[in-house]
């Protein structure tokens, strides 16, 4: 999309369609001669991993919606014939169940990986934010979708979760009761998270080609955090970054596929194959493994409503992060003193998803304590300090001479920054 | 740097600090691991473990227990417990479901037929409660409803060794977890009997298994032992009756991908080596202080 196609239609119904509506055009210049940092590493590879992932979502997502019933007495049974009776249907099940980890798991790499090397930096903060919002929108789809088997920890799922927004001074209870459609979790809930869950999949798309959009106007990042500056320092994108990210993404099933067919069940929960009992509470309600860093944050704050509002700032804040970090080096390559705090910062984040796997108890709740700070000190302190003080390494002076330098820049190292 | 080594030592100690915390947590011991030859990569059901199961199941849970979501002719799927249809159909007369109503609109009951699910022993909750002071649970998917924690470190093994059989093995344990006396400094509610598995120890379910209750005829030990493991394996089938086709396709298809990921990465390698090959010549320069805006 960046700059003029080269598209040269060969066939002569092509050249016609490509009079009319240029999409020969469009395929050509974003997904064949579009150019690709040649530096770029493995890391890079999810993004193409996590289209794929939303494909795979959707697809067995409309097959087993041929065969769901979202009626609170019917819902768990429905499951459970779809992994007897219907052909192949325990295979879409646990696609689709250990198909949403795998999703969370490439958008969490996806991520750390924006952040390691800086590529949310200018000139790609809208490419960042669109990409915040997706997450949050995955959020929400895979609560929702949690919930529609209807087994224990579904319905306890929903009624913790909805209940935060109890919280909310004087009108907290009425929003909860509009959540519910009712007073408390029930079909009307069951029903109403079904619409939502299939229609939330559908928007991710939208935004997924505003963030596709968006990176290639602004191009991509690379692990060297430097623009490309002539054509020696980029390759095409069809046959090179294609072939990369194929394999990785053969790579990427293969664990996909331990999951689905060896321990489809090694991520879930056992209440959940017992139905939904609005009189039985579970000993434990936990979340699904991508949710329990946000949900130890929750529990570590006492008060209900700044539990809740942390909760939330947790997530929003990374929508400022393009801000919040004051340093012009992109990449942690080059900054040795971020690459620490980064490191720390991924240990804080997995520390937080074992707390909130762990009853809200003792010392539990006091290193919830401990890693919710540093998360948030993260953000608030430590990357806008940072980029003030740190001493960065010299930057190459270009993707070309990185490679053929293997990493070693040529010259003195570059004087401290100037005061900004 | 430094600052940063220093919290992460800090976090490390204290982790090991909330280590205790953890082993008070669980009064309840952990079920012993069984063999089973559903496990792993290749499992496979053994057929006269599941009839044995089957009849365990006829003979003693049944009273009390429904399997409501298995049907009769599963019974004669493949990788299940192999009957022939015939006989699939033969067990399935033996019980009586409720019929379709008749001219005058009564449902009178009919022998099962092997579309029909297992029956469920009482008509509701209420029933069961008013009989038992507890309500048995349907045991169709009992196997993958319980499990117990397994923990860090043992469940990062547990992707590797697919450890995938919690549920069967706290059953089995459960099964033959009783105790004629509780321990000293227990006191169960009434009517509720020491199990050494359950979760508080106090069962309401009295002990269904003793030594030659069901009779085998294939030779199999009638123990409380072999009783726990059969009717262990058998709910295991109820819960996942297509075990056997999803670890046999998925065999495939990650032989499938491994093979198609090394065809990738050599189709890789040999494409990138043209660039790696034609490196651009470098004329050094000064370096630059910061990138360009």
């Amino acid at each position: 999309m960046s700059g003029h196609s080269t598209y040269q239609p060969q066939s002569a119904f092509m050249r016609w369609m490509e009079r009319r509506l240029p999409i020969g055009g469009l395929v050509y210049s974003s997904f064949v001669a579009y150019p690709t940092p040649r530096n770029l590493n493995y890391w890079w590879t999810f993004g193409g991993i996590l289209a794929f992932m939303l494909g795979v979502q959707i697809v067995t997502g409309v097959v087993l919606a041929m065969h769901y019933t979202p009626h609170v007495d019917f819902a768990f049974n429905s499951v459970e014939q779809i992994m007897r009776d219907v052909n192949y249907g325990w295979l879409l099940r646990y696609l689709h169940a250990n198909g949403a980890s795998m999703f969370f798991l490439a958008a969490y790499i996806h991520m750390f990986r924006g952040m390691y090397y800086g590529s949310y930096k200018e000139p790609r903060e809208v490419l960042w934010i669109l990409g915040v919002i997706i997450l949050l929108l995955m959020i929400m789809t895979g609560f929702m979708g949690y919930v529609l088997p209807w087994g224990q920890m579904s319905f306890w799922a929903a009624t913790v979760i909805t209940n935060l927004f109890s919280a909310i001074p004087l009108v907290g209870e009425s929003i909860v009761t509009w959540l519910w459609g009712g007073f408390a979790v029930g079909n009307p809930t069951l029903n109403r998270f079904y619409s939502l869950h299939y229609l939330l999949p559908f928007v991710i798309v939208g935004v997924v080609v505003l963030h596709i959009w968006a990176l290639h106007v602004a191009g991509q990042n690379n692990p060297d955090g430097i623009e490309p500056k002539t054509e020696h320092d980029t390759v095409a994108f069809t046959p090179y970054a294609t072939i990369k990210d194929s394999f990785l993404l053969a790579v990427f099933c293969i664990l996909l596929a331990w999951f689905v067919f060896y321990i489809p069940n090694f991520l879930g929960h056992p209440d959940n194959y017992i139905p939904a009992n609005p009189a039985v509470t579970p000993m434990h309600i936990v979340p699904e493994w991508y949710y329990l860093p946000f949900y130890a944050i929750l529990r570590a704050i006492p008060n209900k409503l700044l539990g809740v509002l942390a909760l939330g700032a947790s997530i929003l804040i990374l929508a400022f992060l393009p801000w919040l970090d004051t340093s012009k080096v992109k990449s942690a390559r080059y900054r040795p003193l971020y690459r620490q705090f980064f490191w720390v910062f991924v240990v804080v984040c997995i520390g937080l998803g074992w707390l909130g796997s762990k009853p809200p108890e003792g010392n539990y709740v006091l290193f919830a304590r401990i890693f919710t700070i540093y998360y948030f000190a993260y953000f608030l302190v430590i990357l806008p300090v940072l980029g003030k003080i740190e001493r960065t390494k010299p930057l190459p002076n270009s993707i070309a001479e990185s490679v053929l330098q293997k990493g070693k820049p040529i010259g003195a190292p570059a004087p401290p920054p100037a005061k900004a | 740097m430094a600052i940063a080594r220093t919290i992460l030592a800090l976090a490390v100690s204290l982790s090991a600090l909330a280590a205790p915390a953890l082993a008070q947590e669980h009064d309840v011991p952990a079920p012993p691991m069984n063999r089973w030859s559903f496990a792993g990569p290749f499992g496979k059901f053994d057929r006269g473990q599941l009839q044995r199961g089957l009849k365990v199941y006829r003979e003693v849970c049944q009273v009390c227990h429904g399997l409501t979501l298995v049907a009769f002719r599963t019974l004669a799927d493949p990788g299940g417990p192999g009957f022939t249809p015939a006989q699939a159909a033969a067990i399935a007369a033996e019980y009586q479901v409720p019929g379709a109503p008749d001219d005058q609109g009564e449902v009178k009951p009919r022998p099962g037929q092997p579309a029909d699910h297992f029956p469920a022993p009482f008509p509701n909750d209420q029933a069961a409660r008013a009989r038992y002071n507890a309500v048995p649970p349907d045991l169709s998917v009992i196997a993958k409803a319980r499990g117990y924690e397994r923990g860090f470190p043992r469940w990062v093994g547990d992707f590797f060794t697919q450890y995938q059989e919690q549920g069967v093995d706290y059953l089995t344990a459960l099964m033959r977890g009783y105790r004629d006396t509780p321990p000293a400094g227990i006191t169960l509610p009434p009517g509720n009997f020491y199990n050494e598995y359950f979760p508080g120890h106090g069962i309401a379910m009295p002990p269904p298994l003793s030594d030659k209750r069901v009779e085998y005829t294939d030779g199999a030990p009638m123990t409380v032992e072999q009783y726990a493991k059969d009717i262990s394996a058998f709910l295991m089938w109820t819960a996942e009756p297509h075990l056997e086709a999803r670890k046999r396709l998925g065999l495939q298809v990650v032989i499938f991908l491994i093979v198609l990921a090394g065809l990738l990465y050599f189709t890789k390698k040999k494409v990138w080596h043209e660039v790696e090959l034609h490196p651009e010549k470098l004329t050094p320069r000064p370096p630059t202080e910061y990138p360009r805006a």
